[in-house]
């Protein structure tokens, strides 16, 4: 075991990945010599090599779009896209080939490509630099949406996602890359994609959650635990296939659905686990499933940011109010 | 031969002229005889392959087809250099080059009839599916080349897109990291003049498309494209650079879509018929024939007796293709991922609960 955070986490998976499987590679802009903007990748080129880690033209629709190339040719590239802002360019080549590759040549080629986004906001950025706009890629067919909230889950769900033979959108919560440090097990090991985790059981309320917001849910149980709720957590760690049995049973215990994300709120991650709580669980429900998520705007500049962000104190009065409906 | 033809001085590789006259007898590619017919031969199948896929899809038998007709040598060429190792990244108008890779007569029927199976090209080795969405297709060439530097595999990579895909920025991506990675990629620009209906001079300033390479700083080169000659040894040439060299081409095919967009498009709106015309003079079966006729290979005859063959063989193959197949529901679902989402899988048993019911109202 070794104290880790989420950047040390993903750079081991990276490591135990390039050292056992020879067609992984991994590259983007400033991921190979400098290592990444995040550090992410540091070390890894002068480990592997840079045939094997590189920095690639400043092009995210060229590197997208090469993926597709040595992926039908046999490799397993996992992809950085520098900020989640920047991915548009390359969007193209994801909902067009990446997603498609596979179905369009009937399974003759697999598109085993991992792609990596930072994403989400509370880092004081400039614009383009904050977005959750996650619900965007798990409408897209053909694609696994991932986002782990602890380093012990970025090392096993992006284990999990270079070995899938599917592409996966790698959704890293920058804004808690290293807050949180936990022991890690540094063998490897996996989490698989498509499976939720009940971070807390509870009684009164389920909460949905994944990525940065996990801590700020968690911070509102410390609320809600001090005025006598019972709050359930649910950690969806994947988007994409979506987890209905885990969210399914624990709205069937508690009655009640509460989904926290830093998403805009319209046609979101959180309205299908509204659509999944009222289609598997209508008669169980004692509330209105509710959705805690940023509002239908632009992600304002550094200064404007706080009113945007989704708080603890804004995740307890939802829960109170939830309960007490 | 790059230099001598250099893009900056808009010149173009010719070797044998309207008339089928050699004008450049050391740039004449070395034949047999009988490879000569066969590139004929080939030629004039695709171009009868087209012209009984239109007349299917005039009948209702296949939906929207691009038709080749007049670009037939780009892609016969192409198909003749092209190794069972190296890589075909097809853009939709180089029938030619997918026959000669494996790609199947049914493979094009079913694509055209509206089946993914026809995408697939099962017996094509190294060949991806056509691609749709223009140029796009340019940058899996650059991924392709560069697994197969870092395989250290003897493979050359061979990409097709038209004019109107020059001013994609997948296409400027693609040449600029296939120049960055020195990889081994062919890039070849069906110039047809037209993008639809907008004329090639609408879609560049540039002196002609094979300048663009000197951007990134790759090598390129301008040629006829309807000389069979002159597309032959482009390409010979092309593919010994990029495997030798490790570097990427641009090869410029100048030519002319006698035809259609697709079988939706009507050209007649936007081109006049004494372009036409012109462009009937410069047609490569017509060149390659008075060629061939004069060396005495080739008569009137035996090319109405080979087309009437071709024919009964397609139409054969067609109406078998016809009656085989068939899309039931599970192949519209178990594609989508490698390994299927359970949710996917409730949805194809919901929808087919939602079939027993409606077979039990009948």
């Amino acid at each position: 075991m070794k104290a880790m955070n989420i950047v040390n986490a993903v750079n081991d998976a990276l490591d135990i990945k390039l050292t056992e499987d020879k067609s992984v590679v991994v590259y983007g802009e400033d991921v190979g010599f400098e290592g990444g903007v995040f550090r992410v990748t540091e070390g890894l080129q002068k480990k592997h090599g840079m045939e094997r880690v590189f920095d690639s033209p400043l092009a995210e629709s060229g590197i997208a779009g090469t993926a597709v190339g040595m992926a039908a040719a046999g490799l397993r590239p996992v992809i950085e896209m520098q900020f989640c802002g920047f991915i548009y360019p390359a969007f193209n080549q994801i909902i067009s080939h990446i997603t498609r590759m596979h179905n369009r040549s009937r399974g003759k080629y697999k598109m085993p490509i991992v792609i990596r986004l930072p994403y989400g906001g509370g880092i004081n950025a400039l614009e383009h630099h904050s977005e959750s706009m996650e619900a965007i890629f798990a409408h897209i067919p053909g694609l696994k949406v991932v986002v782990p909230s602890t380093p012990h889950d970025a090392k096993g769900l992006l284990i999990s996602a270079i070995e899938s033979d599917d592409p996966v959108l790698f959704l890293e919560p920058k804004r808690i890359y290293r807050a949180i440090k936990q022991e890690v097990s540094e063998e490897k090991f996996s989490v698989p994609i498509g499976k939720a985790k009940v971070l807390s059981q509870g009684t009164d309320v389920t909460v949905v959650a994944y990525g940065a917001m996990i801590r700020e849910v968690q911070k509102a149980m410390v609320m809600a635990k001090e005025a006598g709720y019972s709050v359930e957590l649910i950690d969806l760690r994947t988007i994409y296939p979506l987890d209905k049995e885990t969210i399914t049973a624990s709205v069937k215990k508690t009655g009640r659905i509460i989904f926290v994300g830093e998403e805009p709120r319209s046609f979101g991650v959180g309205s299908e686990i509204m659509a999944v709580a009222n289609e598997e669980a209508f008669l169980h429900l004692e509330a209105p499933p509710k959705r805690v998520a940023a509002f239908d705007v632009i992600v304002p500049y550094a200064r404007g940011e706080h009113h945007y962000l989704i708080t603890p104190e804004k995740i307890f009065y939802e829960i109170e109010r939830t309960i007490k409906f | 031969m790059f230099d001598q033809f250099d893009p900056a001085e808009d010149k173009m590789l010719q070797v044998i002229d309207n008339n089928g006259k050699v004008i450049s007898k050391e740039l004449m590619p070395k034949l047999s005889d009988d490879e000569m017919l066969k590139l004929y031969k080939d030629m004039l199948f695709v171009r009868t392959l087209d012209h009984m896929i239109v007349s299917y899809q005039r009948q209702g038998r296949v939906y929207t087809y691009p038709p080749n007709y007049g670009q037939e040598a780009i892609g016969v060429a192409a198909g003749a250099v092209l190794r069972h190792d190296d890589w075909l990244v097809p853009a939709f108008r180089e029938l030619g080059a997918w026959l000669a890779k494996g790609a199947t007569m049914k493979d094009v029927f079913m694509f055209n009839m509206g089946f993914e199976e026809g995408t697939k090209f099962a017996g094509a080795n190294h060949m991806l599916p056509s691609s749709v969405p223009i140029a796009s297709q340019l940058l899996h060439a650059s991924g392709i080349g560069y697994a197969i530097r870092y395989q250290k595999k003897d493979e050359v990579v061979m990409a097709f897109v038209g004019d109107g895909g020059t001013s994609e920025g997948d296409f400027h991506e693609a040449l600029n990291f296939a120049g960055v990675w020195k990889v081994p990629v062919i890039f070849v620009i069906q110039n047809n003049q037209y993008a639809i209906s907008v004329p090639v001079k609408m879609q560049t300033a540039s002196i002609n498309m094979a300048i663009k390479s000197k951007a990134y700083g790759i090598k390129g080169i301008k040629v006829d494209g309807n000389d069979i000659f002159a597309m032959l040894a482009a390409f010979r040439y092309a593919h010994e650079y990029a495997r030798k060299e490790q570097q990427a081409v641009l090869i410029e095919a100048v030519t002319y879509r006698k035809g259609a967009h697709t079988t939706s498009d009507d050209p007649t709106k936007y081109r006049t018929t004494d372009e036409e015309k012109e462009w009937d003079m410069k047609d490569p079966l017509r060149r390659m024939k008075l060629f061939l006729e004069k060396k005495k290979l080739w008569s009137d005859a035996a090319e109405k007796k080979l087309i009437d063959e071709y024919e009964k063989e397609i139409d054969r193959q067609f109406m078998e293709t016809e009656q085989t197949v068939q899309y039931p529901l599970e192949d519209a679902f178990k594609y989508t991922y490698a390994e299927m989402p359970q949710d996917l899988r409730d949805q194809q048993i919901e929808h087919e609960k939602f079939l027993q019911w409606k077979n039990a109202r009948k």
